[in-house]
């Protein structure tokens, strides 16, 4: 017994030396959905054990994959947005110098509401003044506290609804997107905000009126069924898989569907990106066949596995340009986001 | 009757306040017995259709080229209901059995979740033109619902109809297993040193609060102590039942800790004074006679507490043990996840299917917590002595 015990603690101590033959994944819990099906495809299909994929929130992924470079670290982490500054700076101290950023698809964000309702147009910037914590005043020439309350005090054309409206929580990647595309977006380039110094402004109201309601997007989904004048916010997926009980809202003209979100006509969606960390490629032989069949047309294409959960694909240029960029093992670097980050600005 | 010396004008509102304190706790246990029958109801209903799986009968033709292009060991038609999830094991089944290769047979194969919504009556996505191939192979009797036993063969999938529970019930066992090795002996043998051989002092008093105060820490708290202690200081591996026990052990110490000193602080003080009398140390008394006597309290206590960490989610998070972890896992040093967290998992998917399977896993961890109580109660009943 004492033996037995004793080789099995050499063996836990001897564990992180020896080269790994599974894969870790960590990350971004819309990613989580994809990066889990091709998980189970890549253990099925391959003679590796099955990645183990945790979902942690880009953020908590980022923190996870940036913490070193030992075999205990994951290899690939998962994100709904680009890595920050600050995360890539975190990578460098700490050794982790060589990292792959490879762009698989699209995700739209959707504005959804109970199907027996009667169909409504949005816009961006109605979307804006319904639910921004300040909001320009009447006159246009100073910003005011929120206090819409109907939607027809936000755009004459809209009907007299309440204006409520259920969303994920701070903590999501979800919001953050959101928040970027609808508020910011459009707050950086109108006069009022400038002037107040509120530049990129991007306060979601707190009076109750947008409506917090978890990570979980089930859960939305269920509340609408529940309260028909509300509206939620939520991922493309799940309105894809309940069109039964809930229907999109047009925004800006354009239906929340598969093609309009990857021609970028429908304005909320965003890019999603797995991170590679390239010095575990040699220690974790797995690493290259996971990525070549993660990033398979027919995995990630447009009549790929991963559209029927949801991914909205990218075209075949794109899809080459990402399997050339895990091919090189090219690393990014600092001045390159830096670069990226003042285009868009 | 005012004549009456014992009349007391008060009796009657005295009464009638006594019957309504009845009537209230009354109102009360309803109550709660009301949200006990309606949860159970809607689980139990959820979850029933979760019992059946859709099955269809195809002709499966097993050549190179399904080898490769799996999809087209199955006639056109049938592609779109028959599981992708068995498509994709033709490969190993022909390696297994190098025999199937040019043969052709029929076969009873896993449908798609879709088609297994549909023949439950459920919200599905199915064009017109499927749902018409479907009903037709209905007429023909070569579709039909049989007994989910995937359910309880595989692990965790992204395809629906391919998802299952085994691997999240060897991880949840493995993970009991290592937290009652080390918080059983550990806990018993501190509360034998506080009850038997301590000295009542301000040093004992102050473990006593310690303990007292630890069973009442938020359960993520001993996961942060998990993370930062047994991965990043002992680089112990993540998401392994491994850790994940060494946690719960550190969350179930207390409750063992204190029940078991209730039980052996219930063994009357006569039987160690007769141990005295006749000439046995310490160390017999509490070997062969106050430990075996106080046994059965102290296992009921060790039960509960085992049955609060079955339950627990909130530490394992932190850990890396809700993760999507298909395999079952062979060792406590691979990855598993558990059976609350698998639960977590299937009620975040999209996909429709998964809502049945989310009530039956929460069926199956309340089957297993309601035996584990009745285990409880049934060695007190047992081997409890009154004295």
């Amino acid at each position: 017994m004492k033996k037995l015990f004793f080789a099995f603690f050499v063996l836990l101590l001897c564990q992180p030396a020896f080269a790994r033959e599974q894969i870790k994944v960590v990350g971004s819990s819309t990613v989580y959905p994809f990066s889990s099906f091709v998980a189970e495809e890549f253990g099925s299909v391959s003679r590796y054990p099955t990645p183990i994929v945790e979902s942690t929130g880009t953020g908590g992924g980022m923190k996870l994959f940036c913490s070193g470079n030992g075999m205990n670290t994951p290899d690939i982490t998962n994100a709904s947005r680009r890595i920050k500054i600050k995360e890539l700076e975190l990578c460098q101290r700490n050794g982790v110098s060589n990292i792959s950023e490879v762009m698989f698809g699209y995700d739209g964000i959707v504005i959804a509401q109970n199907v027996d309702k009667d169909p409504i147009e949005l816009t961006v910037r109605d979307l804006l003044l319904a639910l921004a914590k300040m909001v320009p005043n009447k006159s246009g020439n100073g910003l005011v506290e929120n206090t819409y309350e109907y939607w027809d005090e936000v755009n004459p054309d809209l009907p007299r609804r309440k204006i409520k409206v259920y969303g994920p929580p701070v903590s999501s990647g979800t919001r953050d997107a959101f928040e970027e595309i609808v508020l910011q977006y459009q707050t950086e380039g109108m006069k009022v905000y400038r002037d107040a110094g509120l530049k990129g402004y991007r306060l979601i109201r707190t009076d109750g009126l947008y409506i917090p309601s978890g990570e979980n997007d089930n859960l939305i989904v269920q509340k609408l069924t529940k309260d028909k004048d509300a509206f939620g916010i939520f991922g493309y997926s799940f309105l894809a898989e309940n069109s039964d009980i809930i229907s999109g809202i047009n925004i800006n003209g354009y239906k929340p569907t598969s093609e309009n979100i990857a021609s970028k006509k429908y304005p909320i969606s965003r890019s999603l990106f797995i991170y590679v960390k390239n010095d575990h490629i040699k220690e974790v032989p797995a690493m290259e066949e996971f990525l070549a069949m993660f990033l398979d047309p027919a995995i990630i294409g447009e009549e790929g596995l991963l559209t029927e959960i949801g991914l909205i694909p990218m075209d075949e240029g794109r899809i080459d340009a990402a399997m050339e960029r895990v091919d090189s093992k090219e690393s990014i670097t600092l001045d390159e986001l830096k670069l990226a980050l003042r285009d868009l600005e | 009757m005012s004549n009456n010396p014992f009349y007391d004008p008060s009796l009657k509102h005295r009464h009638r306040s006594a019957y309504m304190l009845k009537l209230l706790s009354r109102l009360s246990i309803l109550f709660t017995l009301g949200f006990l029958l309606f949860f159970l109801f809607d689980m139990v209903r959820t979850a029933l259709p979760a019992t059946w799986q859709a099955y269809v009968q195809v002709e499966v033709s097993y050549s190179e080229r399904a080898k490769k292009f799996t999809r087209t060991a199955v006639p056109k038609e049938y592609r779109k209901v028959v599981s992708r999830a068995w498509l994709r094991n033709i490969p190993r089944q022909m390696e297994e059995d190098p025999g199937l290769l040019g043969t052709t047979q029929l076969l009873w194969v896993l449908a798609d979740d879709q088609v297994d919504q549909y023949l439950k009556g459920h919200y599905h996505n199915l064009k017109e033109k499927e749902i018409a191939f479907i009903e037709r192979l209905k007429t023909e009797n070569t579709i039909k619902l049989d007994w989910n036993g995937v359910f309880f063969n595989n692990g965790d999938s992204k395809i629906p109809e391919y998802a299952g529970i085994r691997s999240a019930i060897v991880g949840s066992v493995l993970t009991m297993l290592v937290t009652m090795a080390i918080a059983f002996p550990i806990g018993v043998m501190t509360a034998v040193y506080l009850e038997e051989f301590a000295k009542d002092n301000a040093f004992t008093h102050f473990i006593e609060v310690n303990i007292n105060n630890l069973a009442a820490i938020p359960s993520i708290l001993f996961g942060l102590l998990g993370l930062s202690v047994f991965i990043n200081l002992f680089g112990l591996p993540r998401s392994t039942p491994l850790v994940g026990g060494m946690t719960l052990a550190l969350m179930t110490l207390p409750i063992i800790i204190v029940s078991a000193r209730a039980a052996l602080r219930s063994v009357p003080a006569s039987i160690r004074q007769a141990g005295y009398g006749l000439g046995l140390t310490k160390l017999d008394i509490v070997k062969d006679h106050v430990v075996p006597i106080a046994m059965p309290g102290i296992l009921t206590g060790s039960i509960i507490g085992l049955a609060q960490a079955i339950g627990e989610t909130a530490p394992l998070i932190i850990i890396g043990m809700i993760a999507f972890i298909p395999d079952t896992p062979q060792s406590i040093v691979e990855a598993a996840t558990v059976l609350p967290a698998q639960v977590f998992t299937w009620a975040g998917m999209p996909e429709r299917a998964y809502v049945e399977k989310t009530a039956a896993g929460i069926i199956v961890i309340l089957v297993i917590l309601i035996s584990l109580n009745a285990t409880a109660i049934y060695l007190r009943k047992k081997y409890e002595t009154k004295w």
